[in-house]
């Protein structure tokens, strides 16, 4: 396919004003499915986690799973959405292979969550207040694998297998209102809201929110109109986008795209469009209408919700605290510059360091092991460095380094013997002797027999030149097998070079 | 042999309960008689002979063991072919789920099971159970015992049959507008819709979700109340099951018996459900009843139902809709046929549109395309929204009633069974068919369908049909054997004894 024109970004806002509207799905981690009591549960084999509900067999009936109203409950407070005193499911007819019953079971007139706002902080600081129309449940499709075709994609395959097992698990979809001045800031807005639902689920424990396995996942609605025009333009809508580099690529194409579009005199379709991550930029998918008929009426197999105002009350205490406002209170509690806040935030190492602060550790120390250290061994292990070790088992071996009993050279190793299950820090010192030596008569003999046997560099220290002493001391660290504090070595070492000097040295 | 099959389902289980009759015999009797009289009937879409059996020795052999069983154990029962069966094809009388053997049973066929009945067989029945006169099931017609050139009823048209044609004692069967009720009225037997959410609809295979319901049909009030007590109460796998604690209908049945039963009784006649457009024996059978009634102390008081009358508009937009929705997963994916289109490539889509146009029915695609249209942007309000504010309606009509009486009656059909091929042509008289039914499931109440005697002009049956308030079951059977007692005293005999015709019959094809 032919790579479409773009226009250059800052023309294309210079022309057009871009808005914005986000569809965010987040796919809960209840134990068992929206309808039905299968495991939801990624990886299991294909079609393993279904029943007759969710294959959509005749005579399956639907049954509401109240942990998902409960998580969708939270989710909308958390998004400080009003919370409907009555709800119902509805059904969206459509054909489509992926989906069992060929309806999805959503809600239309009467979603469980409705008018809330979710503020984000851009990276220039500008805040913006993204409103939130309605968050509403509904089941999620099964998986189409197209089998036969060279591309993976429908066009060309022979034939396509489907895997159910996703085929019911519950989805609060997360519709935006119309986001209007977005400007330049339109790409980081995607990506800065979407990154805040995925907190914020994930602070609440409502969803796995890993958006590579598809728990978050965005589609993206983009339109421009020319400056001063107050008419909206021709909408499209970028699905299921499962990065947040990607959600803000998309949106900055789809932007460069259709201002090329409309500048040459072209109209934009309303249509859905794929994003293609490997080469940044989205094709065509179906055409879409306002007019698209989902036939929607009230779910009669399942009786309308009513949840409580007192319910509602007890889930918003529930609440944790917005992550937004604990990334600032933990900034200004740790004293870390914004680079060092960020590379905490980054490795998703917020939490580890919280609890290794709470047990006692310096705010800098716990960064430094968390981000140093232990993200390397992770990273080596292909693990979560948070799934390493604990944070109270870190405050120790910290503790330990800052009361002399450890070099940070001593404590890395004591660190691994506590990785690989050995014990607490103290019991892996004592096991494997780790200790520095802090006998100072067993440090001056090593160092007087190194100072003897490398007369120059002691020449060289009493004529001033002490960078010299580094030789003395690495020969005295090899000597203790690193068990020495190098400072305090340094210390006797130009001590008894001056003792030398007064000719106690022969 | 053929005494044993024209038991009641009570007595039969009091002659295997002393041990007179093993559950092999019982169920070797009937068989015989399906062997006997189905090739002609045809009630069966499938008969489990040999699972039936080999479930009769077990329960014999639990019984011979001193194992304390339940009060229906080792009696034999039909089941209509919409209820999901782990042992045998269930086909809701739909080319399109041909020989499809569901891999779960349908809870009230687990319960049924469970209470250690013996499952005979699969029904015949309209098409998805969209007809009122099994004429629209794609395996061919089920004949009425009373009259081989006669419409059953429909939908359950087989379950029915098999019970008036002593196949089996008791039957289960499935009420959208009338279709455990109506096929009861025109052969003489016992049927009825509980309230909605009374009894499990897991496993029934959905016309409309908002109407159906799963009732028994059997040839005396009691028997069909031991067998709601099987089949009735709660299930989670039901979001729309009611959670009450329902008293015991086979209790409430023998309630009835008690002398003096009816007297104080206030008994409302919906004024909507009687006169021009209902046959004359059946007018003549339903005020003579009113007179037996009265007789034994029951105020008749006449009601009115004003919204009635738009209830078979209403609910065939209802019906449709829901309907249109239900049948979308018969798309060749999953389960049933698949049909490859004739040309063209084989998307799912083609070959999804080539199972649909040859699996279904021409009446099933008509209730589609009406019920798609009714849900369409634009039509939605003035169609579907429409209907749902007259089921409102309709269900104000019944509190107002219920204010007034504590159960409402009406012929449960305006005419006795007509002949094969008389309404299948013009769908409107055959949906008009259904206008005494219907605003029971519109509103969600239970009704009962007895037999209260033969039209003079035809001599076939014909039914009353009782409604109470919902939740009230138990009130239908009670009055119902009262009725059903004060009937057979005028008469002398059961109403099955005034067909020697179809004893003849049965007898001399089991001679065969």
């Amino acid at each position: 396919m032919a790579k479409p024109e773009l226009m250059d970004y800052d023309k294309a806002l210079e022309l057009f004003e871009p808005v914005l509207g986000f569809e965010v799905h987040v796919e809960l981690n209840t134990k068992t499915k929206m309808f039905c009591g299968c495991a939801n549960e990624f990886g299991s084999g294909a079609n393993t986690n279904t029943c007759p509900t969710c294959l959509g067999l005749p005579g399956g009936l639907p049954q509401v799973n109240h942990k998902a109203i409960e998580s969708s409950i939270r989710l909308g407070l958390a998004l400080g959405c009003e919370i409907a005193e009555h709800s119902r499911f509805a059904r969206k007819n459509y054909f489509y292979p992926d989906t069992a019953k060929n309806f999805q079971t959503s809600q239309y007139d009467d979603p469980i969550c409705h008018d809330g706002s979710l503020t984000i902080e851009l990276e220039s600081g500008r805040l913006v207040t993204v409103e939130i129309e309605r968050a509403h449940m509904e089941d999620d499709a099964g998986k189409l694998t197209h089998m036969g075709g060279s591309t993976g994609r429908i066009q060309g395959a022979d034939y396509s297998l489907v895997d159910y097992n996703r085929g019911g698990v519950p989805l609060v979809e997360i519709v935006t209102q119309m986001i209007e001045g977005a400007e330049h800031d339109a790409p980081e807005i995607g990506r800065t809201y979407v990154a805040g639902i995925r907190e914020i689920a994930k602070a609440l424990g409502v969803s796995n929110a890993r958006m590579e396995e598809g728990n978050v996942r965005c589609d993206a609605n983009v339109s421009l109109r020319p400056r001063g025009s107050k008419v909206l333009g021709t909408r499209t809508e970028t699905k299921n986008v499962n990065s947040l580099r990607s959600v803000e690529r998309a949106v900055r194409y789809e932007i460069q795209r259709q201002a090329a579009v409309l500048h040459a005199g072209g109209t934009i379709t309303q249509e859905t469009r794929h994003w293609h991550e490997d080469t940044g930029i989205t094709s065509a998918g179906r055409p879409k209408s306002d007019a698209d008929d989902y036939r929607y009426f009230p779910e009669p197999d399942l009786v309308p919700m009513a949840p409580s105002r007192e319910w509602v009350e007890e889930l918003r205490l529930t609440l944790p605290e917005p992550p937004a406002a604990r990334r600032k209170r933990l900034q200004a509690d740790w004293g870390f510059a914004n680079l060092e806040f960020q590379d905490v935030v980054n490795s998703d190492l917020m939490d580890a360091v919280e609890a290794t602060v709470a047990a006692g550790a310096s705010a800098q120390s716990a960064r430094k092991w968390w981000t140093g250290e232990i993200a390397r061994l992770a990273n080596a292990a292909g693990v979560a460095a948070d799934s390493l070790v604990q944070p109270a088992q870190l405050a120790a071996l910290i503790a330990l380094v800052e009361a002399g009993t450890l070099t940070d050279r001593l404590a890395r190793q004591v660190l691994e013997g506590v990785i690989a299950g050995e014990g607490t820090p103290a019991e892996v010192v004592a096991s494997r002797g780790l200790a520095v030596v802090s006998d100072d008569g067993a440090l001056i003999a090593a160092i007087d027999e190194a100072l003897s046997k490398q007369p120059d560099v002691l020449a060289k220290i009493r004529d001033g030149k002490l960078q010299a002493a580094g030789a003395v001391i690495g020969a005295v660290m090899k000597a203790m097998r690193g068990q020495a504090d190098a400072a305090r070595v340094r210390e006797l070492v130009l001590e008894r070079a001056g003792t030398a000097e007064s000719g106690s040295v022969e | 042999m053929t005494e044993l099959i024209r038991l009641t389902a009570a007595e039969l289980s009091s002659r295997l309960q002393d041990k007179s009759v093993s559950a092999v015999e019982a169920t070797q009797a009937h068989l015989d008689q399906i062997t006997a009289v189905d090739t002609d009937l045809h009630a069966f879409l499938y008969v489990a002979a040999d699972a039936a059996l080999a479930t009769a020795a077990r329960i014999d052999a639990r019984r011979a063991a001193g194992e304390e069983l339940g009060p229906l154990a080792g009696v034999p029962i039909a089941i209509k072919d919409v209820l999901t069966t782990l042992d045998m094809p269930t086909t809701a009388g739909s080319k399109i789920l041909e020989g499809w053997v569901p891999p779960y049973d349908a809870t009230v066929v687990r319960r049924l099971r469970a209470a250690d009945l013996i499952p005979l067989g699969k029904t015949n029945m309209d098409e998805f159970a969209m007809g009122s006169s099994t004429e629209h099931s794609a395996y061919g017609v089920t004949r009425n015992p009373w009259d081989r050139d006669r419409i059953p009823g429909g939908s359950g048209g087989g379950s029915a049959a098999a019970v008036a044609s002593f196949q089996a004692p008791l039957a289960l069967g499935s009420d959208t507008g009338g279709s455990i009720r109506q096929p009861a009225a025109v052969t003489g037997s016992v049927g009825v819709k509980p309230t909605y959410g009374a009894v499990s609809r897991y496993g029934a295979i959905a016309l409309a979700s908002s109407l159906d319901q799963v009732g028994p049909v059997s040839r005396t009030v009691f028997d069909a109340a031991l067998l709601h007590d099987v089949i009735g109460g709660h299930d989670p796998l039901d979001s729309t099951s009611l959670t009450d604690a329902w008293p015991s209908m086979a209790a409430a049945a023998t309630a009835g018996l008690k002398d003096g039963a009816l007297k104080g009784v206030r008994v409302g006649v919906i004024k909507e459900l009687s006169g021009s457009g209902f046959q004359a024996g059946v007018t003549q059978r339903f005020t003579e009843t009113l007179a037996l009634l009265t007789a034994a102390g029951a105020e008749i008081t006449e009601v009115s139902a004003p919204n009635f009358e738009y209830a078979v508009a209403a609910y065939y937009l209802i019906l449709p809709a829901e309907a249109s929705s239900n049948l979308a997963r018969f798309d060749s994916v999953r389960f049933g046929i698949r049909v490859d289109p004739a040309e063209g490539s084989l998307t799912s889509e083609h070959v999804m549109a080539a199972t649909r146009e040859a699996g279904f029915g021409p009446e099933v695609k008509r209730r589609i395309i009406l019920g798609t249209y009714a849900l369409s942007t634009g039509y939605y309000d003035a169609y579907y929204g429409s209907a749902q504010k007259v089921r409102t309606l309709i269900q104000r009509d019944f509190a107002a009633a219920f204010d007034q009486v504590d159960i409402l009656v009406s012929p449960s059909a305006p005419t006795t069974a007509f002949k094969f091929g008389e309404k299948l042509e013009d769908p409107m008289a055959m949906y008009l068919n259904d206008i005494t039914t219907i605003p029971a499931n519109l509103a969600g109440v239970p009704g009962m369908s007895i037999p209260i005697g033969l039209a003079p002009e035809d001599g076939l049956p014909v039914g009353l049909q009782i409604m109470a308030p919902a939740r009230a079951d138990a009130r239908l059977y009670t009055y119902g054997a009262a009725i059903e007692q004060l009937l057979e005293a005028t008469w002398g005999h059961t109403m099955l004894d005034q067909a020697p015709a179809l004893a003849l019959a049965t007898t001399a094809k089991g001679a065969i």
